[in-house]
């Protein structure tokens, strides 16, 4: 889908944000950038997103992965939504950005909504909502254009640990049954085995990536059970740990 | 009990506050031309309740188009800064030195400028108005988190759509709060501007009314028209305010 080559950002500040990132993105990859702050995660992530440019090196999509405005979707730490507008007025937002009526979005933003669960919430404002379900909503935005592509930034980061689970789960079954492209950044190593199919080591100062892991975990609900999900953890602690000495 | 106490005790203390000063001025025996009591006022009142109202209306009347005309410019001119650098850069500092100029040093000039009476009590009232709401309406419109300003990019929102359906809206709130500030700043406006234009011989405005009051050493007048001007700026105030809340109620965020 996507090859990241020799990537590096610099910001005008003079801060080295990344040197010499290379990843490659494959279709239906769900991919956990990890690193402590300051590892130039998130400015990966604008980077995919075409928020931000490189100094060096090059973003290459494949034939047919070129992405036009809602084939990537991006959720942020906070859900960032607009407190005046209503649930269903703030998924329908990247559709009516597009041009789309709100007639004719009517059924994309009710398929959005049920994905998440918040059927029924349709009319609710923002500041009527919990922290989880707010975020709900953002990814629900996020979905609603069908994206190829999920880029989601530290989103549960701010949630109460029960409702980050939960979160969690729901989103790999998104992932399952969307079959998008997901990268992730997180600082949770938890989080990181939980999620990923592979996790993408990052350290700082200057932002680097250090090394790749596969999962080898079968997503699913018990998974945070299994013995094997202990091990991973271990793993990229052990590995995290290496990299940043 | 305690909720209806609550909503008395702003009249019980005004009330409290008016018997304490009718009783010092008639015990004291405290001439009526240095201060008189509040039933000295309310007979002042009394006897030309039209011609106070007429000058009271008069003041409102410069008032209100003065925040119209503030509510424009400074919300139009908060728009062209948001949408452009070179705007922000060439209009910033002007708006500034509008602000920090005092208006009694410039009235007599406008007064004389302007020369239409009523155009130049409005251009001072104006001067007075704009800042509050030009600088609410700029801060509102810079005031949406920069990743909702990512995310319209994200989905090819050029700057006009990011202007409509993410800042302006964002600006309301903020603006509405200009506006309540700006209300009584406009009073404020008219009133000083009245008065220089009065002692030039322009007679309108309660502030004309408090200037002729005072040269006749009618004090009950005097503060009549002083009461007046108080509960025309409490009702502004009040107006304002209500009207912001009626609005964000519709947006959303009250």
């Amino acid at each position: 889908m996507l090859t990241i080559a020799g990537v590096g950002r610099r910001f005008p500040t003079g801060t080295e944000a990344l040197r010499d990132a290379s990843l490659c993105l494959n279709a239906s990859d769900f991919i956990v950038l990890l690193g402590p702050s300051g590892c130039g995660k998130s400015t990966l992530l604008r980077l995919i997103a075409g928020l931000d440019q490189p100094d060096s090196g090059t973003l290459t999509w494949h034939a047919g992965h070129t992405p036009t405005p809602g084939d990537i979707g991006y959720v942020f730490q906070d859900a960032t939504l607009l407190p005046w507008a209503s649930t269903s007025e703030n998924v329908f937002l990247p559709l009516r950005l597009r041009g789309v009526t709100r007639h004719q979005a009517q059924s994309d933003i009710g398929a959005a909504l049920a994905r998440v669960g918040l059927t029924g919430f349709e009319n609710a404002r923002p500041r009527q909502l919990s922290g989880g379900m707010r975020m709900r909503v953002s990814i629900a935005r996020a979905l609603v254009t069908r994206p190829r592509l999920l880029l989601m930034d530290e989103p549960f980061a701010a949630l109460d640990e029960f409702t980050r689970h939960r979160l969690q789960a729901d989103l790999l079954t998104l992932w399952r049954e969307l079959g998008c492209t997901v990268v992730f950044v997180t600082h949770s190593i938890y989080e990181a085995a939980f999620l990923a199919q592979r996790v993408v080591l990052m350290t700082p100062r200057p932002g680097r990536i250090a090394k790749e892991m596969n999962s080898p975990l079968v997503p699913g609900p018990g998974k945070r059970l299994d013995p094997a999900y202990a091990q991973l953890v271990a793993d990229i602690s052990q590995a995290m740990e290496a990299a940043l000495r | 009990m305690n909720n209806f106490l609550f909503r008395l005790a702003p009249s019980l203390f005004g009330v409290l506050a008016l018997v304490t000063w009718e009783v010092i001025v008639r015990l004291l025996a405290v001439p009526v031309y240095i201060i008189p009591g509040p039933l000295a006022v309310l007979g002042a009142f009394a006897r030309d309740p039209g011609g106070l109202l007429v000058s009271l209306a008069s003041t409102l009347l410069v008032t209100f188009v003065a925040l119209l005309v503030a509510a424009v410019l400074g919300g139009s001119m908060a728009v062209a800064m948001a949408a452009s650098r070179l705007a922000q850069a060439a209009i910033q500092p002007w708006a500034v030195a509008l602000q920090v100029t005092p208006l009694p040093a410039i009235a007599p000039l406008i007064i004389i400028w302007v020369g239409d009476p009523f155009t130049s009590l409005v251009v001072c009232a104006t001067i007075v108005a704009f800042f509050p709401l030009f600088a609410n309406a700029a801060t509102g419109l810079a005031s949406p988190p920069p990743e909702l300003g990512d995310l319209f990019r994200l989905y090819g929102a050029g700057r006009w759509r990011t202007l409509v359906l993410l800042r302006l809206p964002a600006a309301l709130p903020y603006f509405l709060s200009g506006l309540r500030i700006s209300g009584g700043l406009a009073l404020v406006g008219a009133v000083v501007a009245e008065l220089v234009a009065g002692s030039g011989g322009f007679a309108s405005g309660l502030a004309y009314r408090i200037l002729e009051a005072s040269f006749r050493l009618e004090m009950p007048r005097m503060f009549a028209a002083l009461v007046l001007l108080a509960l025309a700026g409490i009702a502004i105030n009040y107006g304002l305010g209500a009207f912001g809340r009626m609005v964000l109620r519709r947006w959303g965020e009250a």
